[in-house]
């Protein structure tokens, strides 16, 4: 039922909202406004509630919150608010210095010496050393621990060698000079690298506790030790999480929350109404989900709150099998849906029509894309040069097509439409064939479909997310089988631009090849929805969709 | 008797082995593993993976150690929730799942054998109508729209009870109720059908011509011997009520064993599949086998060990 | 016990007009069920109330103008109108097209999982009940484990493996659904084949396959019909089950499960979406459930059991 969001790294630039303005409603509609006083300074003007605690929603149990372990969006929500890593990203969207109080880099960019902030602590009292951060991501990196995001690693020297048993562990670059001294040194130069210091694979771990026990993070308790804002006092698996504001945090002034209640409803429908019945402070995205049936009263309301993320839903052409083998039946497909009405419609969530891979949150001149909407006339066109090249003389004569989705409730209802429109538009017989998750993203991986759904979301600020799933034809997340040399040289090329402007133009002209070729459909550019107490401020959404409670507090 | 618990004591074994047999490779056939994701893992750390957690091994070795840990109630850590144990879920879901269906089963009881007593008594006349309407009813609609209405009407029209959750005793009650609803049906059923039955018999002609009161006659000679068939229908019925609905904790969102079988399907959770599976089958097994007991101390006409039909 | 005194009975004499006449018309065992069966109130509103549905499933759909699977996403979430008389779903297509559809759908799947639970109940059963010992243990033995298998998870792999459509669903309806019709032929062949009757006819010289067809089979037709008005409702309802959790049939074919797991979230919003469905599931399933009782007083009027 839920949404898969594996975001890989929890930063963004673009678009991070912060909850403050809005007040009284109407439609949310995200638009980040640059000149709104920072939440510390709107706090020491309103007039705190007495009691700062919230109850929100996770869904679902989280799988670990272990950092070291942790792979998903649920626990990365719990241990953003617990563990602080080098650096954190701020209101703004950028990253800030966190337990590092002093960055140096190296003038060819690939050594990082990072200084520990005298004051940083664990939950137990303990100092934060280097040491910590060392243990962590040695512990990571080493194959015998198994860890999923190890490669979030990989752009340290000599990780991924260790990681793949190729090299040792002690060999990479990662050394605590002493307690308050770390220096890291790269594989290569990594301009994003203290957005990534803030993602959850890099926090540090308390390296005496887990030394020692290897189970330390399985239960709150005297040796789940954090150094974040928040510390868990509470864990009652599949049931409740609590945390609370940490004594011994560095930057607890300006911490307001003292208490935050998670539980773990995965029932949509039960989530919203416990938000209706004052039983939760925040309904919907983006850890849990607003039912599809609810978003139009919710809008009447205007109670509904809407933020653009960098995600773009796709239906992905199978360019190995007739008829999508032909470029110009599948531009007719593309051409042929009317996006907007499906948005208004179905998803009724705000989202943006979706003609160009890469969403307007990193290409803002995306939001026109490189076709029209619902171009009937151009969908005809190419479908009589498709149907021409393929010596058919009718739609009737096409090979049967089907649409494959995960069942779930949206993506059923998109395909429904779709099946629709292109029955519609173009007079082709469509069936629909759904499958339990696990199966359908084994056949997308096989290839054995026709057209298939799957949504793509940035896991770092940058449009070479987007693009680079798409390199080489047998790639693990391409599935449509389409190559092209030019994309693939173009791709390449820019991974040594030193020059942005240069490189972004390189992208771009990337994008318009790929776009050309239409080996997927856009759909619709993704938004986050949800529903919260109007008085609960200063939540930080970041454009990639994590959540920070560090600055939020509840308006008297 | 000693030898009859014997020998079912072994039937059970037997029993259990060929379904922890069959459920572990059924689980196999399925496609996709625990690791199937979205966005696919590189895979020398795929294969990593697989090695950690022994998925390497050939079918019958791993088949093998699933058997001699199931033997040691070692039923191996979850795959999905790497902080918690198979056996650490069930330590924790089923006392909830517990607890939540002894409610409904009490509350099943209570309002099922009334209705059966009522309907009974007034065989053919509009009590009886109704109340059979109201058991029928319970069995007519399916435990996801009576939990949604209840939800709907209760806790958001009426805020009389908390919308979800575990904790206290009004947390309780919508989920019982929900619960409790088919079995109530049924037990009022086979409670009507057989003190019909009892009350045809010559004893009960004998106890009303010596005049003792209906009350007296329904309470001590009636009731006692109509609720066998009762008995016989609690022990799959408790077995699948105390081990959770799916449904049920999923609405309401209660942290039992229920929704932990259905959602480790989706997430191809080898061992917790295999661990739920195993639990709830000794739990059925034994309970039929308890009611089988019960059954023979309460009914002295029934005889342990003989002319047992089926199963 | 005080004695009787003789006075209070007396003589009336031999009476022998009449004695001929008593009797009705002798009835044959069917029509006496019949009989008992058509007293039955309850029963016999379940009848009305199952005729009225097929009769809607049959031509309910050419009542309306609105096809069941066309898409006018401009009139979605209506309300029940005069144009659309139970109101329209999500996608703006005619709910009481889609009910009467999927009454068709339902209804279908509940009378071939009964059907063919009928047949596999039969066999197993009489086969294991008829050569009996070692056979009849190994067969029944088998039964119990997939019994005991999670239903669940059998159903859900067969969705998997075999993809999500109208003959897997019915799959998965009868993959354990025989094993109750099994039992109680089993149950009843066991008791009826040592009868005296049976055993007259054969030492008579009946052959096996007679005496089944004429004697077992007949007698035991009571308990099977009472099963089988059993198993379609149970179907339905596993039905909409699996619907709920995602593991129904694939639109835009309706069924009365998907449609009201579809309709379960709109019930804040748009309550008819899943008004419609659910009355129907609990109209057929209360039908059924009636029907079923009434033929279980109607053919064992002592027993009731």
């Amino acid at each position: 039922m839920k949404k898969k969001y594996s975001f890989l790294l929890s930063t963004l630039l673009v678009m991070t909202l912060i909850i403050s303005a809005c007040g009284n409603a109407g439609k949310n509609t995200g638009t980040n406004n640059p000149g709104e006083a920072s939440p510390e300074a709107t706090a020491s003007e309103v007039k705190l509630a007495d009691k700062q605690e919230i109850s929100v929603n996770i869904a679902s149990e989280p799988p670990t919150l272990n950092p070291g372990k942790a792979s998903d969006s649920t626990s990365g929500t719990i241990l953003r608010q617990t563990f602080e890593g080098l650096t954190r990203i701020g209101q703004d969207g950028h990253p800030e210095n966190a337990v590092a109080s002093k960055v140096e880099v190296s003038p060819d960019q690939t050594v990082y010496t990072f200084t520990i902030r005298d004051g940083a602590k664990w939950s137990n009292g303990d100092p934060v050393i280097a040491g910590d951060f060392e243990y962590a991501w040695k512990w990571v990196l080493d194959p015998a621990n198994a860890a999923d995001y190890a490669y979030q690693l990989y752009y340290i020297k000599g990780a991924e060698a260790a990681n793949l048993g190729k090299g040792k562990v002690e060999d990479v670059g990662i050394k605590a000079v002493n307690d308050t001294t770390l220096e890291v040194t790269l594989a290569n130069p990594t301009s994003f690298f203290l957005e990534l210091t803030a993602f959850y694979t890099y926090l540090p771990v308390n390296s005496k506790i887990a030394a020692a026990n290897k189970d330390w993070a399985n239960d709150a308790g005297d040796q789940y030790t954090t150094n974040g804002p928040f510390h868990m006092t509470e864990w009652k698996h599949s049931d409740n999480l609590i945390i609370e504001k940490s004594d011994t945090y560095w930057d607890k002034d300006n911490v307001k929350l003292t208490k935050i209640n998670f539980s773990m409803i995965n029932d949509f429908n039960t989530e919203l109404s416990m938000f209706d019945n004052g039983e939760l402070d925040w309904a919907g995205q983006p850890n849990g989900q607003l039912p599809v049936d609810a978003m139009q009263a919710l809008k009447d309301q205007g109670t509904l709150h809407t933020q653009p993320i960098a995600g773009v839903y796709n239906y992905k052409f199978n360019t190995k099998v007739a008829p999508f083998d032909n470029k110009n039946i599948r531009k007719a497909f593309t051409y042929a849906i009317n996006r907007q009405e499906l948005i208004d419609n179905i998803t009724q969530g705000e989202q943006l029509p979706a003609m160009a891979l890469i969403p307007p949150t990193m290409f803002a001149e995306n939001e026109k894309g490189f076709f029209a909407d619902n171009d009937q006339e151009k969908a005809k066109e190419f479908l009589a040069k498709g149907l021409e090249e393929m010596g058919l003389k009718d739609v009737s004569e096409l090979p049967p097509v089907t649409i494959s989705y995960n069942t779930n409730e949206a993506h059923q209802k998109i395909a429904q439409a779709i099946q629709d429109m292109w029955s519609k538009n173009l007079g082709v017989e469509v069936t629909l064939d759904n499958a339990e998750w696990a199966v359908y993203i084994e056949k997308l991986h096989a290839g054995d479909y026709q057209v298939g759904r799957m949504g793509w979301l940035g896991d770092f600020n940058d449009p070479i997310n987007f693009l680079e799933l798409y390199r080489d034809a047998n790639g693990g997340n391409n599935d449509t089988g389409w190559e092209n040399a030019d994309f693939k040289k173009l791709l390449n090329d820019s991974a040594s631009e030193a020059d942005a402007a240069k490189r972004t133009e390189m992208l771009k002209q990337a994008e318009a090849i790929f776009i050309d070729d239409m080996p997927v459909m856009p759909i619709y550019f993704y938004t986050m929805n949800w529903v919260q107490n109007e008085k609960l401020k200063g939540v930080v959404v970041s454009g990639l969709g994590d959540l920070t409670y560090k600055w939020a507090y509840i308006e008297a | 008797m000693v030898k009859y618990i014997g020998r079912r004591l072994l039937y059970i074994l037997l029993s259990l082995w060929l379904i922890i047999t069959a459920t572990f490779f059924l689980m196999r056939l399925a496609p996709g593993n625990p690791f199937t994701s979205e966005k696919q893992l590189p895979p020398e750390i795929k294969a990593n993976l697989l090695a950690h957690y022994g998925l390497d091994q050939p079918w019958y070795a791993q088949y093998g150690d699933y058997l001699l840990k199931v033997l040691q109630w070692d039923f191996g850590p979850s795959f999905k929730y790497k902080s918690q144990t198979v056996n650490d879920l069930i330590n924790t879901g089923f006392p909830v799942s517990l607890v939540l269906g002894l409610e409904a089963i009490f509350l099943a009881l209570a309002v099922g054998v009334i209705l059966g007593v009522i309907a009974a008594l007034k065989h053919n006349r509009w009590q009886d109508y109704t109340a059979m309407i109201i058991a029928v009813a319970g069995i007519s609609v399916p435990s996801f729209i009576m939990a949604t209405v209840l939800q709907y009407v209760l806790a958001i029209k009426f805020g009389i009870f908390p919308v979800a959750r575990w904790g206290t005793f009004m947390h309780t009650v919508l989920p019982a109720i929900a619960l409790a609803s088919t079995p109530t049906a049924f037990i009022a059923r086979l409670t009507r059908s057989s003190m019909l039955e009892v009350l045809s018999n010559d004893y009960i002609k004998t106890a009303k011509a010596k005049g003792l009161s209906e009350f007296m006659i329904t309470i001590k000679h009636t009731l006692r011997n109509a609720l066998l068939p009762v008995v016989s229908y609690m022990g799959p019925l408790s077995a699948g009520v105390i081990t959770g609905s799916f449904v049920i904790e999923r609405i309401f969102g209660i942290p039992g064993l229920g929704s932990h079988f259905v959602v480790s399907i989706g997430n191809r959770d080898y061992t917790v599949i295999m661990g739920v599976t195993v639990f709830y089958s000794i739990i059925l097994l034994f309970s039929v086998l308890l009611v089988d007991i019960l059954y023979g101390l309460i009914d002295p006409r029934i005889k342990l060990g003989r002319g047992k039909k089926g199963a | 016990m005080e004695p009787i005194s003789k006075d209070r009975f007396k003589l009336v004499g031999l009476q022998q007009q009449g004695t001929d006449n008593v009797a009705k018309a002798s009835l044959t065992f069917w029509q006496d069920v019949v009989r008992r069966f058509a007293k039955n109130k309850l029963a016999m509103v379940g009848v009305v109330l199952l005729v009225i549905l097929v009769f809607m499933a049959a031509f309910g759909p050419l009542m309306t103008e609105f096809d069941y699977r066309s898409n006018d996403l401009g009139n979605k979430n209506q309300a029940p109108s005069a144009e659309h008389w139970f109101g329209t779903d999500d996608l703006g297509r005619d709910m009481f097209a889609r009910v009467w559809e999927g009454a068709r759908i339902s209804l279908f799947i509940g009378l071939a999982a009964a059907l063919i639970d009928l047949f596999i109940g039969v066999l197993w059963g009489g086969i294991a009940a008829y050569k009996g010992g070692r056979v009849d243990e190994g067969m029944m033995r088998f039964a119990d484990v997939l019994y005991g298998i999670p239903y669940l998870l059998l159903a859900i792999i067969l969705m998997v493996v075999f993809g999500q459509s109208l003959g897997t669903m019915i799959v998965a309806m009868t993959i354990t659904g025989w094993i109750n019709m099994a039992r109680i032929v089993r149950g009843q062949v066991l008791s009826l084949k040592n009868r005296e009757y049976v055993l007259a006819a054969r030492t008579l010289g009946a052959t096996m396959p007679w005496i089944m067809r004429k004697h077992l089979i007949p007698n035991a037709m009571g308990p099977i019909l009472i099963t089988m008005t059993l198993t379609i409702p149970s179907a339905i309802f596993t039905e909409s089950f699996l619907s709920y959790l995602g593991l129904g049939l694939t639109p835009p074919i309706a069924s009365w499960g998907t449609m009201a797991s579809d309709g379960l979230p709109a019930l804040k919003y748009y309550p008819w979406r899943l008004f419609f469905p659910a009355i129907m599931i609990c109209v057929t399933i209360f039908s059924f459930n009636v029907i079923g009782d009434g033929l279980r007083d109607a053919l064992d009027p002592k027993m009731r059991k």
